[in-house]
């Protein structure tokens, strides 16, 4: 594992006695697309907050590659309407570096990611949508090597999420970065995905997707249904399995 | 018809409303009207130790101030009460703590009228001087960290995964406020640092598209306050620093109706 972007070994957190994160231990390596999934409560939010150093971990280490830089896309993000904010201002706008970014990179950016019609808006008036692409495009500014992307397309209906994993293919070809993300949408993922990590507080499982979508532990936390939806998208049939369902290694060539 | 006082007036009520416009916007954006708001209320105990210890007033309640900011802002990472309770608590406390002290003072006279409202008509040159190399220095700190500020204000873990020191940020803020105060509260009042701060901000808004159009327009909306208002008391013979405050209102209630038509 010498060549990694971040590496989390035996990472715990707790707050006081209640412990959200158990020994978890995984890497990004470069331009490799890494998807978190888990129920609500299970600590993913808490997992990328370490990853870009926002929180300290109780136990265990996180190495960064020395060269890190990273794109980090909260949650949520509300900006008061009370704060006057442009979309092309919003860009420009970076905590790295002494300048702001210069106005022909913000617009040719704008440009790959189909927003350059919102540039002179307000950040208010867009829509959730507009809004996820305007994020990813400020975090592709900072000219990461990660993107840290906490639930992208939450609030997206279906094509929206479409459009949001195609662009995001896309941002991995085009920059070369690796991506973490956190996701609630399965089927999406599978399909666009290197590495899956199944999170409850310790990691039930990861994988490439195909090895991950029949763990008993996955169907256990996800249903059948979902399991069988992923295998419709990703149309990956070329493994065989275990009785108890484990992915059966010989048969995986 | 200009007296010599009026235009010292004038020029000291600009001088604060330059620095207190993009202050006054990043309270608003923050919204922090309440911290401004107490840390003028703890000024009271900076004048009064300054009296009891003899040093300057103005030493006294940047002293005060900045104690105070330090305070709120490490104890805002606990989690047991909300900021705005924090504030309450620091910002009624000091104030009394400080008019106890007074009582054990003698020869100490404390005109609170004078502090809540202040005594712009008696600025003298020295003032003006001391207000305007304050803002300066506030105006030139402040553009070194606008950058930082409007990200933290923004979304503060995304300003702190780009490498903004958020803590650092913060607590520079707060400084500058306490220097607005510390300065101007002899001649403008409690009252007044904190409408200059906030109105002509909130007026500004809706005027603006940007951040930092907003934070102009407060500064020249406030130096308008100033001069209408000095000149409206003049006109009527009404107190000068309410009068200020007045005409900042009016401002702010025209500019709404502007927001309304567009």
């Amino acid at each position: 594992m010498a060549n990694y972007l971040i590496n989390c070994k035996d990472v715990s957190v707790s707050y006081g006695e209640k412990k959200i994160l158990d020994n978890i231990s995984f890497a990004v390596e470069p331009s490799q697309i890494v998807t978190i999934i888990g129920p609500n409560g299970s600590g993913k939010t808490t997992l990328l907050k370490i990853c870009c150093g926002l929180i300290a971990p109780s136990q265990g280490t996180i190495t960064r590659n020395k060269d890190l830089t990273i794109g980090y896309m909260p949650q949520k993000i509300t900006i008061d309407k009370v704060l006057p904010l442009t979309v092309r201002r919003f860009l420009r706008l970076n905590g790295k570096g002494s300048n702001m970014r210069s106005l022909g990179n913000v617009e040719q950016i704008a440009e790959e990611f189909g927003i350059s019609h919102l540039l002179s808006s307000q950040i208010h008036d867009i829509s959730g949508g507009e809004m996820q692409r305007v994020m990813l495009a400020r975090a592709i500014l900072l000219e990461p090597n990660l993107l840290i992307l906490d639930e992208p397309t939450q609030g997206l209906d279906i094509n929206g999420q479409a459009e949001f994993y195609k662009i995001i293919g896309q941002v991995r070809k085009t920059v070369g970065c690796g991506i973490l993300l956190v996701s609630h949408d399965l089927n999406m993922v599978m399909a666009s995905t290197d590495r899956v990590l199944c999170l409850n507080r310790h990691i039930c499982c990861e994988g490439t997707p195909e090895d991950i979508n029949n763990h008993p532990e996955y169907i256990a936390m996800f249903g059948k249904k979902a399991a069988e939806n992923i295998a419709i998208y990703t149309h990956e049939h070329d493994h065989t399995h275990c009785l108890d369902g484990h992915v059966d290694e010989d048969g995986h060539a | 018809m200009l007296d010599d006082f009026l235009i010292r007036a004038m020029l000291a009520g600009i001088g604060v409303a330059a620095i207190a416009g993009p202050l006054g916007s990043f309270i608003v954006w923050k919204r922090m009207a309440f911290f401004g708001d107490a840390i003028s209320h703890s000024a009271l105990l900076g004048i009064v130790i300054g009296f009891a210890v003899g040093i300057n007033h103005i030493l006294g309640i940047a002293a005060v101030a900045i104690i105070f900011s330090y305070i709120v802002s490490s104890l805002q990472k606990q989690r047991s009460y909300s900021s705005d309770t924090l504030i309450g608590i620091m910002a009624h406390g000091t104030l009394a703590i400080g008019i106890v002290i007074i009582s054990f003072i003698e020869n100490i006279q404390v005109d609170l009228m004078s502090f809540l409202f202040g005594d712009i008509l008696a600025t003298t040159t020295k003032d003006i001087i001391l207000i305007y190399s304050g803002s300066a220095i506030s105006l030139i700190v402040l553009c070194i960290m606008w950058r930082k500020l409007l990200l933290s204000t923004i979304n503060e873990d995304m300003a702190k995964v780009e490498g903004v020191n958020t803590d650092k940020i913060r607590f520079g803020f707060m400084l500058l406020i306490s220097l607005l105060v510390a300065l101007s509260i002899k001649i403008v009042g409690i009252l007044l640092v904190t409408s200059l701060l906030i109105i002509p901000a909130a007026a500004a808004r809706n005027f603006s598209r940007t951040p930092e159009r907003m934070a102009f327009l407060a500064s020249i909306i406030g130096g308008l306050s100033v001069i209408s208002g000095l000149l409206a008391s003049l006109q009527w013979d009404t107190p000068s620093g309410p009068s200020i405050v007045v005409a900042a209102i009016i401002i702010f209630v025209l500019s709404l109706c502007f927001n309304r038509n567009s």
